[in-house]
């Protein structure tokens, strides 16, 4: 708009005057830079265990492992080698971090609605919980859950049996395992049609209701089509499905699926834990949203669930979402604390064993680093994206 | 916090290569002399081979075989400072330089020998790998174990030896791996495993252990060969020497008949082995870089080999182990070492 405003012409500015030129270049020399020492560090440090007799390089994932892991989510035995049992470890450290994740921020939200609560008890029950929860370190809290709580449960020949099917003892909680036969796959295309449907009903009773402000139905409908339609195609294929039961056979349960207590002790540990804190952030999160919000959805005649959430959580969530963020991050490093009681995450198989029986150390410690700066860096990513939704639009 | 430690032990290693010059400075046995005492790493507590009491105090055949190393160097086999390290911890702490010597019930294998930038210098235990059950499960043979749960402790030997095992029989198994002796024992006596496997002497250690030690067997199989012994670190010839000599020092000093109640009068002897081990004639002490008096100090101060395991493992201890492979040569044994010459 103003001309008298932009810089004489530059015509005859040597590139190195320019600022713009000049800060990008030092940025990409320190770049370099930071890569060279990278670089040398470990060229150095791989020369000097060389020369001191200690093996390097990454050839070792190759070679069989040779021993037993307790619990793998994907085929694995003995006889494979050092690198699945990255998989092995890394599968079972993301297990117990998404379980985690998904029972700490459940848990966390309804202590930290109810700190809020007008019910005198149920809020100090849950300032109780908080604050003895987050202020006894999670390693004990883990030793609690695995050799107080878990390992009071009956021996093998005294297990609880529900009905035959479900079993538990101090080894585990034993489940019926699906077995699916062919023709399983109808059952599955028409779940992806039913979801499809819903997802379509979803969007056509809301712009309905927009639109002349008539409600539909859909959690009723939706959940009817969902059942409905694989439901058909079961019983048209024949049930193609079947369970296996576990059953005593010699020292243990075998068949079904198998909840070891290591993991059990480690989930309940992580999750309250976790969510000791998360709901601080909750509750903190809901106060931070003015009351004038509360008082006009009331004035409007909404129920106080409805107003909770539809109104206040909403408009929460943006407080909450970045030390949430933080939270879930804390939860899968923490995980790591596995092996004090032998459940076999990242740490436990990889960088333990693994580590020990090759001893290739500064190795398996940089994959074992990166794979959580990764971890970290996806949740990070995932939780800023999600942040960037809730966020305030400014218009 | 075990973990910690081991990551940290880890980072030291990476954090030590990267500034090691090429030749480093000091020798191991200089740099000893000038600190005033030997490092040595040890368990976190396994009676009969290194086991703190409640002052502090350690004992066993692992921690005699460090003293006999301080009383080769200083004459005084009470110079020594112990680290505690768990089975995943020791290698890593040896070759970052935080130890000297490590003695720790280590099996010598060839990977450890040879890739780890480690040297194995003697064995000062033969043993090999058991099982321990609890009697009421009605097992003796370890053929008989199919299907069973196993607490071992990680970062043994005894993790492959049991999958090559229950591999090449056709069997299945559990593993629960442990960081630390004290949760295997745990594991095993409240009943999440139905075996602890490990090596048989340290099975009859940790049995000595539990409550009731009469409620569980140690099963007669011998599933593998583990000889035990001291480590060093590769690439220090003067040091590796030094404490491999100490303990067949120890060794031969049985054989010639030579205790720590008669070393003194020995000392006369006229018999010229027993003059070149205890420095009376010679220059044994002088090659090693060491006192002439080298091989006296060691019987003087921790006894002859036979003494050593007799007051930590043996037939009157909590351990109850007889001599079995670890008897001399001469009485069935296979516990030989090279002449003192
Ligand atoms: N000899 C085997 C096993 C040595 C080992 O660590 N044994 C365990 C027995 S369960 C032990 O001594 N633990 C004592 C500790 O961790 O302090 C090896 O070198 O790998």
């Amino acid at each position: 708009m103003n001309d008298s405003d932009t810089p004489p012409a530059t015509a005859q500015r040597r590139p190195w005057n320019d600022p713009k030129v000049r800060s990008l270049a030092f940025q990409i020399i320190a770049i370099l830079a930071v890569g060279w020492a990278g670089w040398s560090l470990l060229q150095n440090t791989f020369e000097n265990m060389e020369s001191r007799g200690i093996s390097t390089g990454f050839g070792f994932l190759d070679e069989s492992a040779g021993f037993g892991i307790i619990m793998s989510l994907i085929p694995y035995d003995a006889t494979m080698s050092y690198g699945r049992t990255f998989w092995v470890g890394l599968l079972n450290t993301l297990l117990v971090s998404a379980m985690g994740v998904v029972a700490a921020t459940i848990i966390g939200f309804i202590v930290g609605i109810a700190r809020l609560s007008s019910n005198w008890v149920v809020a100090k029950l849950a300032l109780v919980f908080v604050e003895t929860i987050r202020n006894i370190p999670l390693l004990l809290q883990i030793f609690f859950w695995y050799f107080a709580v878990l390992r009071n449960l009956p021996s093998t020949r005294q297990s609880v049996d529900v009905g035959g099917v479900f079993f538990l003892n101090n080894r585990g909680l034993y489940l019926p395992e699906p077995l699916t036969e062919s023709g399983f796959g109808w059952v599955l295309a028409s779940l992806a049609i039913a979801v499809a449907l819903v997802v379509g009903i979803k969007r056509w009773a809301r712009k309905r209701q927009l639109k002349t402000g008539q409600l539909f139905p859909t959690f009723r409908v939706s959940l009817a089509i969902l059942i409905a339609l694989p439901g058909l195609a079961f019983l048209i294929t024949g049930t193609p499905l079947t369970w296996e039961l576990a059953e005593l056979k010699g020292f243990n349960f075998v068949g079904g699926i198998t909840i070891i207590p290591e993991l059990a002790a480690l989930w309940f540990a992580l999750s309250i834990y976790t969510a000791s804190f998360i709901a601080e952030i909750v509750r903190s999160g809901i106060l931070a949203v003015s009351k004038g919000q509360t008082e006009a959805a009331q004035a409007l005649g909404l129920q106080p669930g409805t107003i909770m959430r539809l109104v206040v959580i909403p408009q929460a969530m943006r407080v909450i979402v970045p030390p949430l963020t933080s939270q879930y991050l804390n939860l899968v490093k923490n995980s790591s604390l596995a092996t004090a009681i032998g459940y076999p995450d990242l740490v436990g198989v990889f960088m333990g064993t693994t580590l020990n029986q090759t001893g290739q150390a500064v190795e398996v410690v940089a994959i074992t680093m990166a794979v959580y700066l990764t971890i970290s860096l996806l949740i990070s990513l995932l939780m800023n994206i999600y942040n960037r939704k809730v966020a305030l639009q400014e218009r | 916090m075990k973990k910690i430690i081991s990551f940290a032990a880890a980072a030291t290693l990476a954090g030590g290569m990267l500034a090691a010059g090429s030749a480093s400075a000091a020798t191991t046995l200089e740099s000893v002399k000038e600190r005033g005492n030997l490092k040595c790493g040890v368990t976190s507590g396994l009676p009969g081979f290194s086991q703190p009491d409640d002052k502090g105090n350690w004992t066993g055949i692992d921690v005699d075989t460090c003293r006999a190393i301080a009383a080769a160097i200083f004459g005084d086999g009470s110079k020594v400072e112990f680290t505690p390290l768990t089975a995943k911890e020791r290698l890593t702490a040896l070759q970052s330089g935080e130890i000297d010597v490590l003695s720790r019930n280590t099996t010598w294998t060839l990977t450890r020998d040879v890739s780890l930038g480690l040297n194995f210098t003697g064995t000062n235990y033969y043993d090999g790998q058991g099982f321990l059950v609890r009697k009421d499960i009605g097992v003796d043979d370890a053929k008989q174990l199919d299907g069973a749960t196993v607490c071992i402790q990680a970062g043994t030997t005894t993790e492959l030896n049991l999958a090559d095992y229950f591999r090449s029989n056709d069997m299945s198994f559990k593993p629960i791996v442990f960081d630390t002796s004290e949760q295997t024992v745990q594991g095993f006596s409240s009943d999440r495993c139905d075996v602890l496997t490990s090596d048989r002497s340290q099975l009859a250690a940790l049995r000595s252990k539990l409550d009731d030690p009469d409620s569980a067997v140690i099963l007669p199989n011998i599933i593998s060969k583990e000889p035990l012994g001291p480590v060093v670190r590769q690439g220090d010839d003067q040091w590796f020497n030094i404490v491999k000599w100490s303990l067949f020092t120890q060794i031969n000093a049985e054989e010639l008949g030579i205790t720590q109640d008669n070393v003194d009068e020995m000392k006369k002897s006229e018999n010229p082995e027993i003059q070149r081990l205890l420095g009376t004639s010679g220059d044994m002490g002088e090659k090693l870089g060491l006192s002439a008096d080298y091989g006296y100090r060691i019987v003087e101060q921790v006894g002859n080999y036979g003494e050593m395991y007799d007051r930590n493992v043996g037939p009157d201890t909590p351990l109850g182990l007889e001599r079995g492979l670890n008897a001399l040569w001469t009485d069935g044994g296979i516990m030989y070492a090279p002449p003192v010459r």
